[in-house]
């Protein structure tokens, strides 16, 4: 899929709201670290998709903004997954500061095995799977509406 | 009117012209939304719908085992592009390194592309499975007329014998037409060269059988000239360059351009396409957007002369930055038999020991006179659409008229602007439709996206229901176990 700046944000709220939804449901319990109760565990991993999906906006405006630079005007797949680097360790940083200070800081192998697993799987949807139910979205820039 | 002429009518509520790829991937789509077999046919001179396809690519260089321009989840079997060809043939042939490819491209690597041979596998596994030839009708269409009580009417030739008369007719309420290129137009210097001295052996065009070409370097060491700025272009190089590497021959390479393009060009920093020696690069014959992403939503929304003009931005020839064909050229200009030049010919005409001369005359003004054994136009100049009876009878008596850049003008759904005839509707995909709301059209993924357009239209007219995410999702694993739509 080659993305519009409407359909990168639309695909990635979509599959935050499912992919990452379902990954996250299936790996907090078993993610290294801490042993707090499970329900704050899902809210910080919860907090973390959202925190995604926020600064994301940001994030893809920016892509948005580089992709002008192309003469295509495409989005490489490689770059699709490379993103996760930048992009997670600004939510690190962000996460570990006391600009969020309502959850306990989490801690790094717990944050970067979720971060990463939803990211990938995200990735991985969003490069084949997701045109199987959705036929039209790939020629629409990703738009899911 | 016609039955009283004694010329059969056969009805059928659906009728696709042309029977090559844009045929066969609207039949794919309208038969994965669920309309039987029993409620479409598609007329059509070929046998099997890559017949003209194969036919084209083989003589420009592109046999089974060579890989086409059209990326990885272009797939004209397949409406979802999933899995995509690169899977398919990592899997089939145990090659992780596709995976590789395809994750990499085009950044650290060319696009991958499947290989012609792939391609035509999975179309004839997918013409099986919809029931393609339980709707074929082999004849030659001769012209569509609307009906005064709506729709249209087909006039189609059968092939001699097949039929008890000399025309059928076809009565339908919906028409699509996909008959490919209208017809091949050569140079003008190389045209009038053939009618002159009525010599079709040494002038050819790629998309003509040309082996005698390369037989003849095998046995004498010769000269070739090379004309034209694309894909076609890269390919016969390729050939060239293999044949004379294989073989340990001599053959010398002229290669003109109209254009030549010396580095990155383009009107300011967002927009520059990557060239050189020669050559504009870019992975397909439009910029990737095209099929989806930011271009194809711009251009969908411009009319007449602006969108004339963007075409005219982002068009022009084009060829993939390959890596072999980069060290083959570079190979050739190092052993000084690969010769690049610009320049336009003004004529071409024959020595007395029976070679031919180009006069080739540079932006410089500087007049070159290379002498070479054959000439290769590899510029495919696609004819007028009005030289293809169909469209010429549909612009002068249908209704029809042209596009911003002299094509059929059709609707963002692919009907036909102007053609309308009561509930019934006519449609028309491929390359006769450039210069519409959308630039990528004659492609696989182009002509999937009028499909899918036209699919979506006629759901709207009430012909079939449109696919939604469940009927998509069941209809992919009937795809995926090759069992019956
Ligand atoms: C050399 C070459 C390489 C290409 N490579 C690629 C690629 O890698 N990827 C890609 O996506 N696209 C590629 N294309 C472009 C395009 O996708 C193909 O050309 C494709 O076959 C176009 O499909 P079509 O249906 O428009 O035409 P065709 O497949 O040519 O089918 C049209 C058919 O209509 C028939 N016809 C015409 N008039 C009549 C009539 N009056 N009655 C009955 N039948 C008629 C013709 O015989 C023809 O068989 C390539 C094109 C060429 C020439």
């Amino acid at each position: 899929m080659v993305p519009t700046l409407l359909g990168r944000i639309q695909t990635r709220l979509f599959l935050l709201a499912t992919v990452g939804v379902i990954i996250t449901l299936l790996v907090v319990p078993v993610l290294p670290g801490p042993s707090g109760p499970l329900g704050d565990r899902y809210a910080g991993g919860f907090l973390v998709l959202v925190a995604v999906g926020v600064l994301g906006i940001v994030w893809e405006l920016i892509y948005h903004f580089l992709m002008q630079f192309r003469w295509e005007k495409d989005w490489p797949t490689l770059f699709g997954l490379l993103t996760l680097v930048p992009e997670g360790l600004v939510l690190y940083f962000l996460l570990r500061s006391s600009a969020v200070d309502f959850i306990d800081p989490v801690p790094p192998a717990a944050f970067w095995t979720h971060f990463t697993l939803v990211w990938v799987c995200m990735w991985l949807v969003a490069n084949g799977p997701m045109r199987v139910p959705f036929i039209r979205w790939r020629f629409r820039g990703g738009r899911v509406l | 009117m016609v039955a009283a002429a004694g010329i059969p009518i056969y009805d059928t509520p659906f009728l696709t012209v042309g029977g090559g790829m844009g045929s066969f991937v609207t039949l794919d789509y309208l038969r994965i939304y669920g309309v039987p077999t029993s409620q479409m046919r598609v007329v059509s001179n070929i046998d099997h719908p890559w017949q003209t396809y194969e036919f084209l690519t083989r003589c420009s260089q592109i046999p089974r085992k060579e890989r086409i321009r059209s990326d990885s989840s272009s797939r004209p079997d397949n409406l979802w592009g999933f899995p995509s060809y690169a899977l398919e043939e990592a899997w089939k042939e145990r090659k992780p390194s596709y995976l590789w490819q395809i994750l990499t491209e085009p950044l650290l690597n060319d696009y991958w592309t499947p290989r012609a041979g792939t391609v035509f596998e999975n179309l004839e596994r997918e013409a099986k499975r919809i029931g393609y030839w339980d709707m074929l009708v082999k004849g030659q269409v001769r012209m569509i007329r609307r009906r005064s009580d709506g729709g249209y009417f087909t006039v189609i030739t059968p092939p001699g014998g097949a039929a008890p008369t000399k025309r059928i007719v076809f009565r339908s309420r919906f028409v699509h037409v996909a008959v490919g290129y209208p017809g091949l137009k050569f140079l003008p210097d190389l045209q009038e060269f053939r009618t002159k001295h009525g010599d079709y052996q040494h002038v050819v065009n790629a998309y003509e059988p040309h082996e005698q070409v390369y037989e003849f370097l095998k046995t004498r060491s010769g000269t070739v000239v090379v004309r034209g700025g694309g894909i076609v272009a890269s390919r016969v190089l390729q050939r060239l360059f293999d044949d004379r590497e294989k073989l340990n021959l001599k053959t010398q390479i002229i290669h003109i351009f109209r254009t030549f393009v010396t580095g990155s060009h383009g009107p300011n920093a967002w927009s520059r396409r990557k060239g050189g020696n020669g050559w504009a690069y870019q992975g397909f014959n439009y910029p990737k957007s095209v099929w989806g992403g930011q271009l194809k939503a711009e251009m969908r929304k411009l009319e007449g002369a602006e969108r004339a003009q963007k075409y005219k931005n982002m068009g022009g020839t084009n060829t993939p930055y390959r890596r072999r064909w980069q060290e083959q050229m570079r190979a050739g200009r190092e052993g000084g038999y690969y010769h690049a030049v610009q320049g336009t010919v003004d004529r071409v005409e024959r020595t007395p020991d029976g070679k031919l001369v180009s006069y080739v005359r540079s932006g410089d003004g500087i007049v070159r006179e290379p002498v070479s054994d054959y000439i290769i136009d590899c510029t495919g100049l696609e004819a007028d659409i009005a030289e293809h009876r169909v469209f010429a009878d549909l612009l002068q008596h249908g209704g029809a008229g042209r596009n911003p850049v002299g094509r059929l003008d059709v609707e963002r759904h692919f009907e036909v602007k102007g053609t309308a005839s009561g509930d019934g509707a006519l449609y028309a995909s491929g390359s006769a439709t450039l210069g519409g709301y959308f630039p990528g059209v004659d492609t696989f993924l182009g002509l999937q996206i009028a499909a899918q357009e036209i699919a979506d239209d006629l759901a709207g007219r009430g012909f079939v229901r449109k696919m939604g995410p469940l009927r998509s999702t069941s209809q992919w694993f009937k795809w995926a176990r090759n069992s019956p739509v």
